[in-house]
């Protein structure tokens, strides 16, 4: 009796949270969706659901949705199909601007710019969707996929991202973020964490793009200082298409083939990954490489650990026309591509003195991986072979990272 | 005495009809017909209600070559504050009406003008709201339009040459993306600097803001603005002109409150630090916007630089702004040019 008044209670409660009218409008494909569409989600009122029935819908302007806690939704990623491929007008496909919206089941294909773009939201769920450019990797292709950006609480989990001419899946200047589930092919690079603190990226496909996992952190911007990005049991794998972002774009430098890049960056921990089939190096962690004048931007990775991850054939077919970082690596291997490579570069007080003890770079329990590090000092003196291989050297305890919990 | 208080009601009621409708601008829904709101006496012909003043900005956002008529009011016994380098405070029950138009031809204007759309901002009991609404076919009547609408049109420039136009009234969120500072709906334009200059009232030619201190909808303010100039004038400088479009035009977007701040780009006029305004700037997530350029502006080159190229471009994944344009704007694009590559 007791727990079907607590029931009663609680459903009363989560009834009492929404508007008493919340309702569900289903719409349907005809030739004026677009307007259609875009009044219904104006005019939703929280604890709403709009659902898009099976079929195909054709834009020619961006669509947009800033009401709270509603849910957007089609009828699976194969079945409702938002086709932006006669667009003139928009900078986005579908752009969200409030809190706590659940999209979910739809297709965005072919946007001018980028598919899906959350900018500012409390709260985002992005679940079993889809972003695509049907044409395959071109550089007039969409910038992102998914594109959250300055929100909290982001969770993309089922989605599917493909040929984005920059991120597949790209969480910028947020926080609290989980991706897991996704597959990310043929984008620049499948997924992206930038600037962004507290994320955890697991259970991914990452494959076939020209980088596979990447975590950045850029100076120059509100948010920065990125760090606590766990990135585990994913695969990032033959990621082998060449880069074909526009230059200028920082993952223009991206060299295809590469694995998982962690660049700057603080209280990184990527473990239980497998990481093969990337023909320029599996693994690395680099310093940002373009002068600054930001006094508050620290373009050195620190503290980062990893441990029991699964290296298999890497380094095979090194992209040395792109970028920089391969035709470097290519150089000093002799040829001999590392599994897993770090610049080596620190603050010059810490080339000198050392890197205080929780800031140094772990390498544990890899299996076999080979690794290859830049010793600086050695590097600028004559007569020393900077190189060095000793994955040993960088054996530690680990301190796990604390897992990320949505609000 | 019958008859003066029929005659006192019959005054009364044709002046209510000449008289601006408070409580709708405060209602929750928006009425079908622009008309409802009582802001002109003649919709049509858009003469203003009593306390409906019209005003003007010394630079001009871009809109596809549309000319804009601009609106004030304010509630009678209730002011607007002055908020330094911001958009005045104004009070609940202010609204800011905007009508677009086309003049048939802008070699000779008295031929007449197509009315597009009048956009509306209402200072509602919790902060502003934007509504649009669209001119009809008889150009008598505006009628609401929330999802927005295309609409195809034409006009003869000022060279005589016939221009067409895939004109966007905005829906709703539309509005916002350029009216949202730290997540609020605002109007961008009347800034006191952006309205320190003379304007020709019906009654005489006075400055804008001593006008409005005239009739009591500011304060006693001192007029000694971070006042920018009119970006079409080149007496001014190079730099001042240009500064001037880029913050009425990008300014409110890009600003460390706006939606673009993601970018790091700001173009505000207050803003100084050189990285900041894009000089020497990589792109953050600017995908193919950036055309192939390494930074926002490269001194001296302006054909690599990417603000110039996102101005320059009508491709919608590469287009800035965003939103409202469509066409580029050819006399803007060639000072940004010249300013560039004066660097």
């Amino acid at each position: 009796m007791g727990k079907m008044k607590n029931l009663l209670l609680m459903t009363l409660l989560v009834l009492s949270s929404f508007s008493i009218s919340a309702k569900q409008i289903l719409l349907g494909p005809n030739s004026n969706s677009q307007e259609e569409i875009q009044e219904a989600l104006i005019d939703l009122e929280p604890g709403d659901i709009l659902t898009l029935e099976p079929g195909e819908y054709f834009f020619e302007d961006g669509i947009s949705l800033d009401v709270n806690d509603v849910i957007f939704e089609g009828s699976g990623i194969d079945n409702t199909i938002l086709d932006f491929g006669d667009q003139v007008s928009g900078a986005q496909g579908l752009l969200v601007t409030s809190d706590g919206v659940t999209l979910r089941d739809f297709a965005v294909l072919d946007a001018k710019g980028d598919a899906i773009k959350v900018i500012g939201a409390d709260g985002i769920s992005m679940i079993r969707l889809k972003t695509e450019w049907t044409g395959g990797p071109k550089e007039t292709n969409g910038a992102y996929g998914f594109y959250p950006v300055e929100s909290k609480d982001v969770l993309i989990d089922g989605c599917v991202a493909i040929g984005a001419s920059d991120a597949g899946i790209y969480v910028g200047q947020s926080q609290n973020i989980i991706v897991k589930n996704s597959v990310a092919q043929y984008n620049v690079a499948g997924i992206e964490i930038e600037n962004s603190y507290y994320a955890d990226v697991f259970d991914n496909l990452a494959s076939h793009n020209t980088g596979g996992i990447l975590v950045f952190d850029l100076p120059d911007l509100p948010q920065q200082g990125g760090h606590h990005v766990r990135v585990f049991r994913n695969k990032a794998i033959n990621n082998d298409t060449d880069n074909f972002a526009p230059e200028g774009n920082i993952v223009g430098e991206v060299p295809r083939g590469t694995g998982i890049i962690i660049q700057a960056n603080s209280d990184i921990e990527v473990f239980d990954n497998d990481i093969y089939g990337n023909g320029t190096v599996n693994l690395s962690i680099v310093t940002y490489g373009y002068e600054t004048e930001d006094e508050n931007y620290n373009p050195h990775p620190k503290s980062i650990q990893i441990h029991n991850n699964r290296f298999g054939d890497g380094g095979f077919d090194p992209d040395v026309g792109t970028g920089e970082l391969a035709a470097i690596l290519f150089e000093l291997s002799d040829g001999d591509m590392p599994d897993i490579f770090w610049d080596g570069i620190l603050p010059m007080n810490q080339m000198l003195f050392g890197q205080p003890d929780d800031e140094r770079l772990v390498i544990s329990n890899n299996g076999d991986a080979t690794f290859l590090t830049l010793n600086p000092i050695k590097y600028l003196l004559p007569f020393f072979d900077p190189v060095e291989r000793d994955i040993k050297e960088y054996d530690g305890e680990v301190r796990p990272l604390p897992e990320v919990i949505l609000n | 005495m019958k008859k003066t208080s029929l005659l006192l009601s019959i005054v009364f009621s044709i002046t209510s009809l000449y008289a601006v409708d408070n409580e709708l601008i405060l209602e929750k829904k928006f009425p079908k017909k622009l008309s409802d709101f009582h802001f002109f006496k003649d919709t049509h012909a858009q003469i203003p209600s009593k306390g409906v003043v019209p005003y003007e900005l010394i630079s001009s956002l871009f809109s596809d070559y549309s000319y804009k008529q601009r609106w004030v009011y304010v509630p009678e016994g209730r002011k607007a504050s002055f908020r330094k380098d911001k958009v005045f405070d104004f009070p609940v029950g202010s609204a800011l009406i905007k009508t677009f138009y086309y003049p048939i031809d802008e070699r000779n204007l008295s031929l007449g003008k197509k009315l597009m759309e009048t956009r509306l901002l209402l200072r509602k009991q919790n902060g502003w709201e934007a509504v649009s609404y669209a001119w009809n076919e008889n150009q008598d009547e505006a009628i609401i339009k929330k999802a927005g609408k295309t609409i195809l049109t034409d006009w003869i420039d000022f060279k005589g040459e016939n221009r067409s136009v895939r004109y966007r009234v905005p829906n709703k969120n539309q509005c916002k993306e350029c009216h949202s500072n730290n997540d609020a709906v605002m109007p961008i334009g009347p800034k006191a600097r952006n309205l320190n200059k003379i304007y020709d009232y019906q009654d005489e030619s006075i400055n804008q803001l001593t006008k409005w201190m005239k009739l009591d909808y500011i304060d006693n303010i001192q007029i000694d603005l971070n006042t920018p100039v009119n970006w079409e004038d080149d007496n001014h400088s190079l730099e001042a002109r240009v500064r001037s479009y880029l913050d009425i035009n990008c300014g409110h977007c890009h600003i460390s409150t706006g939606g673009a701040n993601s970018t790091g780009l700001y173009l505000d006029l207050t803003e100084s630090r050189p990285t900041h305004l894009g000089i020497n700037k990589k792109p953050v997530a600017t995908g193919r916007g950036s055309g192939g350029h390494e930074f926002s502006i490269s001194p001296g080159k302006a054909e690599e630089s990417i603000l110039l190229y996102r101005m320059i471009s009508t491709d919608p994944g590469v287009m800035m702004p965003e939103s409202g344009r469509s066409l580029t704007h050819t006399e803007a694009i060639e000072m940004i040019e010249d300013w560039i590559s004066s660097m």
